[in-house]
């Protein structure tokens, strides 16, 4: 993201990271993805892939990336927009003769790959991803009057105004039933403490990080 | 028949199949007294339900032969048949074992002429086709059936049906007033060779077995292509009788999969890889068989055969898990879906017939028998129990014929150590 703040801090993360794992992808991904530690357990059956009702769109499926995982794809894996492809049905987890938690690896990599900055740029699932943890870390609640704004226009005033009144009639729905209030534009509710929520927050990326590596 | 004279030194072995009668036969060929007890009307067992053994395609009729010619030999071994183990009290080297014996309505003087099934119209499920075909409910199991006796079956006993049986035998064979017995036996050890079933397909939810009658298992198509069988050997689909000339065999149907049975059934691969032989013997070039695997477990001596079917062009292989088969509604050819882990392609294959190789699973758990076994983790019995009662076959683990042999044998010689002790205590 141009202009990130962040942006340094990540590319220096991806260039600790390659200095420290090298060739090894499968154990970077072991030790920092959650649930990484299973990738290994994948014998290629590859039922997760022929069960995912999202199947024909990905470009990498489970058992492939499971694969390129394993030999070692680290940038082609990273960069891939396949992981966000996931609408999280579980439909791959109950049908995976072994167990693997495929759902929650294929998040842990998007995570990861976030981190270092590697993940694709123009993303549906990642764009509202992002927009969605800044909306409810704000204040500790979903405010949906800007959720809903700032995924309408964030491809331009135009385009978010055509959104708008093709939706027109689930958001007069959501007003009538006060599922989103107009006023909520002003800045909404919150948590009674927000500023002790935000430094939960801080304080649970901060353990998170040290448990993955992640920091410092 | 002569009186019970088992005593402790008697080894008794329950179950009937191929297993059951190895370990009665090298026992009773020791010279050890041996009272062989079996659920069903016959010996046999599954291995009498198949068409052919891998890797050398021979008849089990043959090997099965031999069995029963030793058993009629021998002069150490009492065969009861429709008998089951209720309880077993005592231990090592004293067992006092409770039978329960179904009745069969016939008795000894039966002949096997067949004259009770010509007379008798009703039909039962023939569970030695496992309900592909039926039978008179007046019945010889099958044509290897040890004893060559014929059983009334329950439902027509009482009914004008059974009268027509019994008014049909000439020589006074038929007792329908034959009830259950119970019946007690001294043993000094056991081997338990109960054998395995095959995992219940319908199970398996997302390959429709049950609700698409294109879709059937590895032991129903052996007893398609057997002579003997239902189709009189013709490999013909159940929905509309067609020519099943384009077959898939869908791999691991249960096995290696947590959600089903964990371990490894070990002779599907082979069997799948004898199957496509089968197609190809019944229509030559134009058989095409599919194998869908995770990967062939076809070892040592078996990789010879699996080069050889690898070679044969009617048979494709696909590494793929298939994740869903569906049903075409028209003509009711089965569609499988997936996507194969070599070049990772989705593939949606319509074929004549689906088989799916079914995983083996005890016939009796474990947990079930009425003795101190050790179970592992998918109910067959493990090594390590005090007693002296000994797993053999297919109740210790997935195996083939010839690797259940040997695991008999190896059990009756603990069994035979067993009862050699008791005897020298007693002398």
């Amino acid at each position: 993201m141009p202009g990130d703040a962040g942006m340094g801090d990540m590319a220096d993360l991806n260039e600790r990271a390659l200095a420290k794992y090298r060739n090894d992808f499968l154990r970077e991904v072991e030790e920092r993805v959650d649930e990484g530690h299973w990738v290994k357990m994948c014998m290629q059956c590859g039922v997760c892939a022929g069960s995912c009702p999202f199947g024909p769109h990905w470009e990498h499926s489970p058992p492939k990336i499971f694969l390129m995982i394993r030999a070692g794809k680290r940038e082609a894996v990273l960069t891939s927009d396949s992981m966000w492809m996931c609408t999280s049905c579980y439909n791959c987890v109950v049908r995976c003769p072994r167990k693997l938690p495929i759902t929650t690896i294929m998040h842990g990599l998007a995570t990861y790959a976030q981190r270092l900055g590697l993940a694709p740029k123009v993303q549906p699932t990642r764009d509202f991803s992002i927009i969605f943890w800044e909306n409810f870390t704000r204040t500790g609640r979903a405010n949906e009057m800007r959720l809903m704004l700032r995924l309408w226009f964030k491809e331009g005033f135009a385009a978010g105004v055509k959104k708008a009144l093709s939706m027109r009639d689930l958001g007069l729905a959501m007003l009538r039933t006060k599922r989103m209030s107009p006023l909520e534009i002003l800045g909404g509710h919150g948590v009674k403490d927000v500023k002790g929520f935000q430094a939960m927050i801080r304080k649970a990326k901060e353990i998170e990080d040290r448990r993955r590596g992640l920091s410092g | 028949m002569t009186p019970s004279v088992a005593t402790s030194q008697t080894i008794l072995v329950v179950g009937g199949g191929i297993s059951g009668m190895t370990a009665a036969l090298e026992a009773a060929e020791c010279g050890k007294q041996v009272v062989l007890v079996e659920k069903s009307a016959t010996l046999g067992g599954r291995t009498a339900t198949l068409y052919r053994y891998f890797p050398k395609l021979c008849h089990p009729t043959c090997g099965l032969e031999i069995n029963l010619r030793r058993i009629k030999a021998s002069r150490n071994i009492r065969v009861m048949t429709l008998a089951e183990v209720t309880k077993i009290a005592g231990s090592r080297g004293g067992y006092t074992v409770t039978l329960k014996i179904a009745p069969r309505y016939v008795n000894a003087n039966c002949t096997a002429c067949g004259a009770c099934a010509e007379a008798v119209s009703a039909e039962i499920p023939n569970p030695w086709d496992y309900g592909l075909g039926r039978m008179k409910a007046a019945y010889l199991p099958h044509t290897m059936a040890y004893p060559q006796r014929y059983v009334i079956d329950p439902a027509i006993v009482g009914t004008a049906e059974g009268e027509k049986a019994k008014a049909a035998c000439r020589y006074g064979a038929i007792d329908l007033g034959m009830r259950e017995e119970t019946l007690e036996l001294e043993a000094g050890a056991i081997v338990w060779a109960t054998g395995w079933k095959p995992y219940d397909a319908a199970k398996i939810q997302p390959y429709g077995y049950g609700r698409f009658p294109n879709v059937i298992t590895s032991v129903e198509f052996e007893r398609l292509a057997d002579p003997h069988g239902p189709t009189g050997g013709k490999l013909l689909r159940p929905s509309d009788g067609k020519e099943a000339k384009n077959v898939a065999f869908v791999q691991c149907a249960g096995s290696r999969d947590e959600n089903h049975l964990r371990h490894c059934s070990r002779i599907c691969c082979m069997a799948s890889l004898k199957q496509t032989q089968y197609v190809r013997e019944a229509f030559a070039e134009d058989a095409r068989s599919t194998v869908y695997y995770i990967d062939i477990r076809a070892i040592d001596r078996f990789e010879d055969f699996y080069a050889k079917v690898r070679k044969d062009a009617t048979v494709t292989f696909v590494k793929s898990k298939v994740a869903r088969i569906a049903e075409d509604a028209a003509t009711r050819d089965p569609i499988l879906h997936g996507v194969d882990t070599e070049g990772y392609r989705r593939y949606a294959n319509r074929h004549d017939l689906v088989v799916l190789a079914i995983g083996m699973e005890p016939s009796v758990k474990a947990a079930d028998i009425p003795a101190d076994v050790v179970a592992d983790s998918s109910g067959f019995i493990d090594a390590g129990a005090e007693s002296a009662v000994f797993g053999a076959g297919c109740a210790t683990n997935a195996l083939d014929v010839n690797r259940a042999v040997q695991s008999a044998t190896a059990a009756t010689l603990r069994a035979i150590q067993v009862v050699n002790r008791a005897a020298r205590a007693e002398a």
